[in-house]
């Protein structure tokens, strides 16, 4: 697959030499890691997403479910990837629990389904409906957060909760607009500079998402290591010390907000092309608390691990435990095979989520500021500064 | 540097000259207690005030007001010949403000579609709505200069936050250590830099060459301020694991980094022994005389007191009970009885 407008995008690093990285040595490698991020970003989702779209094909994954149902999977679980990214600027980044996200992601989908489908009769172009529906999506995430940032941990979540329960609801009831309960079907398919995406195979989608996922990667490490980054830091660690320190809490909240927002328009408008119909219960609480869950899981706070654990935790949702139910009827299991895992799904990440805080509250792959931070007290407690030390990483937790 | 301008009162020049921050009647309750109780303060540019008084005595919320924290009860601080903190006039009025095109928006929705016009119509005027609502509250977050400058013709006032004092030239320290403790050394002063930088996050998403540029300046920079401190080397450290009294001096060096011109030091000796103590006092008089900073000290040591201040304030439950020369402070019998105690008779 091309990289190629990903390294456009990108015009800060050098030109690698990409042989000699493919034959380095791992101190190399990760010393060009440390000193070209945004092309390790490049590199290894193309590896990666190549690695993927081949491997597929190939036992064990063959076994499971054909490569083109593997490749339409990948792509949702792509979505969810955009938007654990998106929700771990708001979360992760500035600490602001954001429970109503998934509004965010309705209004992206929903500018999709306006702008192209014959249900509104117009037909305007896939880029550009893009980036309106990422703008859209920023300007409700300013209009959510001005009235509220002045509030403060659970009351935000509560407002942010709210918000989220009344988007859908708006959309299901505004019948004349958004067709309710059938939502609007028939979306168009991506064309973009005359290619038209194909309805069956999903390669294509495939390698947009691959691209969309690696520029946003790369964009939101950027924002981590700048001035707003630290920032977004500071007012999380200490929100007086930083207003003290002249950030003007305010705003730097709402950036956080609206870049959240922003990411889960993308998400929206991509997902919608995708499936072609865009509907209320799409956009139901349980998106808000999926992502969440996957970016807990991941690792708070560290884009790769968010978008590790959400990669993980769609395909556990989505492949894994509908296999079980598969595997145990026809192995005819007693018991097991009269219980539907996919039932049971929210049950099994609750409790995933409750061993994961009393385990390894950092999430698989953590940020190592969030695991200081998480782990400030036992340290105190214990005096054993030696499991928080930056060189301790492979101390079992 | 986009300082605010918040205050529209007409200042006299003879009243503020040579001074840096002026305080006027300054009053605080809380409830039913009064913490601190009109009282008039004033600091010279280029000295060293020290403001002392008994445990409760009222100092740091006199510093917390004067740092933008507290809205003082009645009274007003002149910072750098501006009103930047006063009791905030109407201040519960500015959010409606913000929603005024939107309440404006709707009803001419509501009247135009009670006459019967057209859905593209609705449609239209909803838009404008939304935009212009979108565009007050972006401008009333954001509180541009020129918003701010706005704001008291209209008969609305809100006293200056923290942020806003920092913008003006104060920085400050904590009495109790207000470190970002999980950060490094270095990262703590940038974000003290934080109104030095220019750099937006479309700068920094795209890596434009000035957000570079300005990175590694600032690097250097917020290296300087903690060699300045005496940090040498410690740049990497994260903030927990620096000793009590690097800690204290990694605070000043943030302070440092908004270049104010006030700074504000709560108690800065508190816990040191006596060598570091010593360093602490040529440390602030090195940023009074190489850097020409202003300070305003809250000391219990009256070693340190002593010998640096040109300057000392005496509070007690909340009054200013002397003022004046170390010497003349120190032989006041009213600060000796609100030290030891009245004499038995």
């Amino acid at each position: 697959m091309s990289a190629t407008p990903v390294v456009e995008a990108d015009k800060s690093a050098k030109a690698p030499n990409g042989a000699r990285v493919g034959a380095a040595w791992r101190k190399r490698i990760s010393d060009f890691a440390h000193a070209h991020r945004s092309w390790t970003i490049v590199i290894s989702m193309a590896i990666g997403s190549v690695l993927l779209y081949v491997w597929s094909a190939f036992p064990p994954f063959s076994f499971v479910q054909s490569q083109n149902t593997w490749i339409s999977g990948f792509v949702n679980a792509g979505v969810f990837i955009l938007l654990a990214l998106g929700l771990n600027i708001v979360v992760g980044f500035a600490g602001l629990l954001d429970l109503g996200y998934a509004a965010f992601f309705a209004f992206g989908a929903y500018l999709y389904a306006f702008g192209a489908s014959p249900f509104s009769h117009l037909h305007l172009p896939f880029l550009l409906l893009l980036v309106a529906g990422a703008v859209v999506a920023a300007v409700f995430g300013i209009a959510l957060g001005a009235p509220t940032l002045r509030l403060r941990g659970d009351y935000l979540a509560i407002v942010t909760l709210g918000f989220g329960e009344i988007v859908p609801i708006v959309f299901l009831n505004a019948e004349k607009y958004t067709q309710g309960t059938n939502g609007i079907g028939g979306v168009d398919r991506p064309n973009i500079f005359g290619f038209q995406f194909p309805g069956i195979d999903q390669t294509a989608y495939y390698v947009l998402m691959a691209i969309v996922v690696a520029i946003v990667l790369i964009l939101v490490y950027r924002l981590l290591d700048s001035r707003i980054g630290r920032a977004w830091a500071a007012i999380r660690e200490d929100e007086l010390a930083a207003a003290a320190n002249g950030i003007n809490t305010v705003t730097t909240k709402l950036a956080a907000f609206a870049l959240g927002a922003t990411t889960a328009g993308f998400a929206g408008v991509l997902n919608a092309s995708k499936l072609t119909i865009v509907d209320p219960t799409q956009f139901q609480f349980q998106v808000s608390f999926v992502v969440l869950a996957m970016i807990v899981l991941g690792g708070m706070g560290n884009p790769f691990g968010v978008a590790v654990g959400a990669f993980i935790l769609y395909n556990i949702q989505a492949v894994l435990l509908k296999q079980l139910n598969a595997t145990f009827e026809n192995l005819q299991v007693p018991i097991l095979q009269d219980i539907d895992f996919v039932k049971f799904q929210f049950l099994l990440f609750g409790i995933a989520l409750v061993l994961m805080m009393m385990f390894r509250p950092e999430g698989l792959i953590p940020s190592q500021r969030r695991r200081r931070e998480l782990h400030a007290a036992d340290a105190e407690s214990s005096e054993d500064l030696a499991l928080i030390a930056p060189d301790a990483g492979e101390v079992s937790l | 540097m986009t300082a605010a301008a918040l205050g529209r009162r007409m200042v006299s020049e003879s009243a503020t000259e040579g001074l840096l921050l002026r305080a006027d009647g300054v009053t605080k309750r809380f409830g039913g207690l009064v913490a601190v109780h009109d009282i008039d303060f004033t600091i010279p540019a280029g000295s060293i005030v020290s403001l002392i008084g008994p445990n409760g005595a009222g100092k740091t919320t006199f510093f917390n007001i004067i740092a933008g924290i507290y809205d003082p009860t009645a009274g007003v601080v002149i910072f750098n010949g501006r009103e930047m903190i006063a009791r905030s006039r109407r201040a519960w009025l500015e959010p409606f403000l913000w929603f005024l095109p939107g309440f404006i928006g709707l009803l001419l929705a509501v009247v135009a579609a009670s006459n019967g016009a057209p859905d593209g119509e609705i449609f239209i005027i909803a838009g404008i709505t939304l935009v212009a609502l979108m565009s007050t509250l972006v401008i009333g977050v954001a509180r541009p200069v020129s918003y701010q400058q706005a704001l008291p013709r209209i008969g609305i006032f809100r006293s200056g936050r923290p942020n806003d004092m920092v913008e003006a030239g104060l920085g400050r320290t904590f009495q109790n250590i207000r470190l970002f403790q999980n950060m490094s050394a270095l990262e703590n002063v940038l974000v003290g830099m934080h109104t030095k930088l220019h750099s937006t996050w479309l700068d920094a998403m795209f890596s434009t060459p000035r957000d570079r540029r300005e990175e590694k300046e600032a690097a250097e920079a917020a290296r300087g301020y903690l060699r300045l401190v005496g940090l040498r080397g410690k740049d990497g450290e994260l903030a927990k694991n620096l000793p009590y009294g690097d800690q204290r001096r990694l605070e000043i060096a943030r302070a440092l980094g908004s270049k104010p011109k006030l700074l504000l030091l709560d108690e800065p000796t508190a816990g040191m022994n006596p060598r570091e103590t010593q360093e602490m006092i040529a440390l602030i008089n090195r940023l009074r005389n190489d850097l020409g900073l202003t300070v305003l000290l809250i000391e219990h040591d009256m070693k340190v007191v002593m010998s640096i201040s040109d300057r000392v304030t005496v509070l007690d439950h909340g009054e200013k009970i002397a003022e004046g020369s170390p010497a003349e402070v120190r032989a006041n019998p009213k600060v000796i009885e609100a030290y030891l105690g009245a004499p038995a008779e």
